[in-house]
């Protein structure tokens, strides 16, 4: 497998551990159908958290692609990013209480707290030596080419690492709540809750440790 | 910090119902006088055990004159929203305040048999950081645990108007008030919520010096206690609505919303209709609209009673005011069961149509000029008062007091703390349990019941029982 393709399936893998994780939201999707007696709303409400976290990872990954545009600070960026990553896994292994504004986020404003709590959990953090990653990958086949060219790839691509990790977050995290709605019951959801804040932070660690050492 | 969600949280209320029963209640003790200190009793529920009805632990408290009424849990079923952030906390502490002196008391019931205290917060940090005094009922919900007051600053307490202030789960540090705008919300008692729907319903008893003393006839009599409801927005901390039940139904104490979510009605307790002695309830609901609507769905008329079998207080009134002081809702919003205080009778009603409920069950135990006696003979002091149900609806538990200075009005002749337990039958009915009966230690009176794993006016739920 080449380095690009595992890269790409390290987006998907973090969409499926965001997605099935019940901290970052299917339960609510549950919740409102039952609450709604509609099916249709446990659609709405995975709608919700999906572009709450789309935008998110958006938000994340976007700053680093206009950084990436000063292309020769690009293995510094790279270390940049990866220390970020690690600092926030270190800070979060220490500090594991969660932020209080997130409860004063109203549960009709789905979107607005699945992208607050991707912000505060580091979500998007996670993926970024991942994009810079890809970004070399493709850099290094491309050669030195254009300014402009590169900016519009590396846009892409960031537009594309945001997608495919949403689509993944969305489908894993969707086909749970589906499961609880339509067949296992709600005592499954207390059954496959795992506290993963400690693995949550050990994983951002790794992510960027890696990062580092292939900057490096 | 729990691995997994504590076991005693539940996602529904039909899940909570299907746990294993209680085995052990805790009940606070009070000194009346103040001569003690109060304490939290243990009490062994567990009918196959050799201690049943027994208290097999205490804990007291280091300081006299706090008087316990309520208290909850750090931790409740409320924490498996992914909102609260809170999944992995433990139901493990009780959070008990002391109604007079204002201070907090957070026990440590990990080992219920070693429980102990685990921190103690001032009547002064409470005051400096909070503005309230007198910390009453006790909620944990998704800001963290959320405490009502029942007086305001100053001596008095009536130093600007009583609110809800919120603590943290974690450390249990004060973080201030919650209202942000309380809208004409000045008076204090209950509180409780709809937390997929977002709303809170809060209601009113009566300022400090309306009740520390004893109650005031004139403040009765000319309705100055309590008689609204307020309707707020949950997370927004804003008084969105206030429902004014009418001048003459003093004291609207205690606020029991359906349990399951998707439901959006609830009931309030009233305690005296100042026109008729009667005690009344009412069902609440939100409209379609989202604005809210009340109306009286139960009364209890009063007994008539020779003037000399009635305390000082009654004498004028020859008869015997149900005094509607406790209400509580089993976990299936089946059966609401309302304490009626001066009668001396626990009654059960089925409130499967919330608008039209049906007496199904009735109790009678102790009661003014009337002190029905125990089924095992025993007497009972006072009458059934702070109510509990177990999370499966089998079972009713009650105690005997109200408030000390209240208690000596109205039952001049009456001491001891009690707690009892009724059966409930199949098709609803009460029986009271000859087996059951527990007397507390000389001196001192019982009020609010916890059950270990949490009961029914502990826990809020997130997810409907479909």
């Amino acid at each position: 497998m080449t380095t690009a393709a595992a890269l790409w399936w390290a987006v998907v893998a973090s969409g499926i551990y965001h997605g099935v994780n019940p901290g970052m939201g299917w339960p609510l999707a549950v919740s409102a159908a039952l609450m709604d007696r509609s099916q249709s709303s446990l659609f709405k409400a995975v709608g919700a958290l999906a572009a709450g976290h789309l935008l998110a990872m958006g938000a994340i990954l976007f700053p680093f692609t206009a950084l990436l545009f000063v292309a020769q600070w690009q293995h510094e960026i790279q270390i940049a990013a990866a220390c970020l990553v690690i600092g926030l896994g270190v800070w979060l292994f220490f500090n594991r209480r969660h932020p209080r504004f997130l409860a004063r986020v109203p549960p009709s404003r789905l979107a607005l707290w699945s992208f607050l709590a991707a912000m505060a959990h580091g979500a998007g953090l996670m993926l970024v030596p991942i994009y810079l990653g890809i970004c070399r990958t493709v850099d290094t086949d491309a050669g030195h080419a254009a300014a402009q060219a590169l900016m519009t790839s590396t846009a892409a691509i960031a537009v594309g690492v945001a997608l495919v990790h949403t689509l993944a977050m969305t489908l894993s995290g969707g086909l749970m709540a589906f499961g609880v709605y339509r067949w296992f019951g709600l005592k499954f959801l207390s059954r496959s809750w795992f506290n993963l804040d400690l693995v949550w932070a050990l994983s951002l660690i790794l992510v960027g440790a890696i990062s580092l050492f292939m900057a490096i | 910090m729990n691995l997994r969600p504590d076991p005693t949280f539940h996602a529904t209320p039909k899940l909570a119902m299907e746990a294993p029963p209680e085995t052990l209640a805790f009940t606070l003790m009070l000194s009346p006088d103040g001569s003690r200190p109060d304490g939290l009793a243990v009490v062994d529920v567990n009918p196959k055990s050799d201690t049943y009805g027994q208290i097999v632990h205490q804990v007291i408290m280091p300081n006299t004159g706090d008087e316990f009424h309520h208290f909850g849990w750090n931790a409740c079923s409320s924490s498996l929203s992914p909102l609260s952030g809170h999944a992995f906390l433990e139901r493990r502490y009780l959070i008990i305040p002391g109604i007079r002196s204002s201070r907090i008391y957070i026990i440590d019931v990990k080992e219920p048999l070693k429980a102990k205290i685990h921190k103690i917060i001032e009547p002064e940090e409470v005051f400096a950081k909070t503005g309230y005094s007198r910390p009453h009922t006790i909620h944990c919900g998704p800001e963290g645990i959320y405490v009502s007051t029942l007086g305001g600053g100053g001596v008095d307490g009536t130093d600007g108007p009583p609110g809800i202030f919120i603590m943290d789960c974690e450390t249990f540090e004060i973080l201030g008030r919650y209202e942000m705008d309380r809208g004409s919300q000045d008076k204090h008692y209950d509180f409780w919520w709809n937390l997929p729907r977002d709303y809170m319903i809060s209601s009113e008893w009566g300022l400090p010096p309306q009740f520390e003393n004893g109650i005031v006839a004139e403040d009765l009599l000319a309705n100055k206690y309590g008689h609204s409801i307020h309707f707020w927005n949950l997370r927004q901390r804003k008084n969105v609505q206030t429902i004014d039940l009418g001048e003459n139904y003093q004291m609207a104490l205690e606020i029991r919303p359906a349990h399951d979510p998707s439901k959006d009605y609830g009931f309030c307790g009233v305690v005296i209709d100042t026109t008729n002695l009667q005690g009344a309830i009412f069902t609440w609901w939100q409209k379609d609209d989202g604005t809210f609507e009340a109306k009286k769905t139960i009364t209890i008329d009063p007994r008539p009673e020779k003037a000399e079998n009635l305390p000082p207080l009654l004498k004028g009134f020859e008869a015997v005011p149900p005094l509607v002081t406790d209400i509580d809702l089993s976990l299936d919003d089946k059966y609401l069961y309302v304490a009626c205080w001066g009668l001396g009778e626990m009654h059960q009603y089925d409130v499967t149509d919330p608008m039209n409920p049906k007496l199904t069950g009735k109790v009678e135990l102790g009661g003014i000029a009337r002190g029905t006696k125990h089924p095992n003979g025993k007497t009972f002091a006072y009458a059934p008062q702070m109510v509990e149900i177990s999370r499966d609806g089998k079972r009713v538990y009650w105690t005997n007091s109200l408030y000390s200075t209240w208690d000596d009005q109205f039952y001049p002749d009456d001491e001891g703390g009690q707690m009892v337990m009724a059966h409930v039958g199949e098709d609803g009915g009460l029986t009271l349990a000859e087996d059951f009966f527990v007397e507390f230690p000389q001196g001192y009176r019982s009020h609010q019941i916890r059950l270990e794993g949490g009961d029914c006016s502990t826990d809020s739920f997130c997810y409907p029982s479909v």
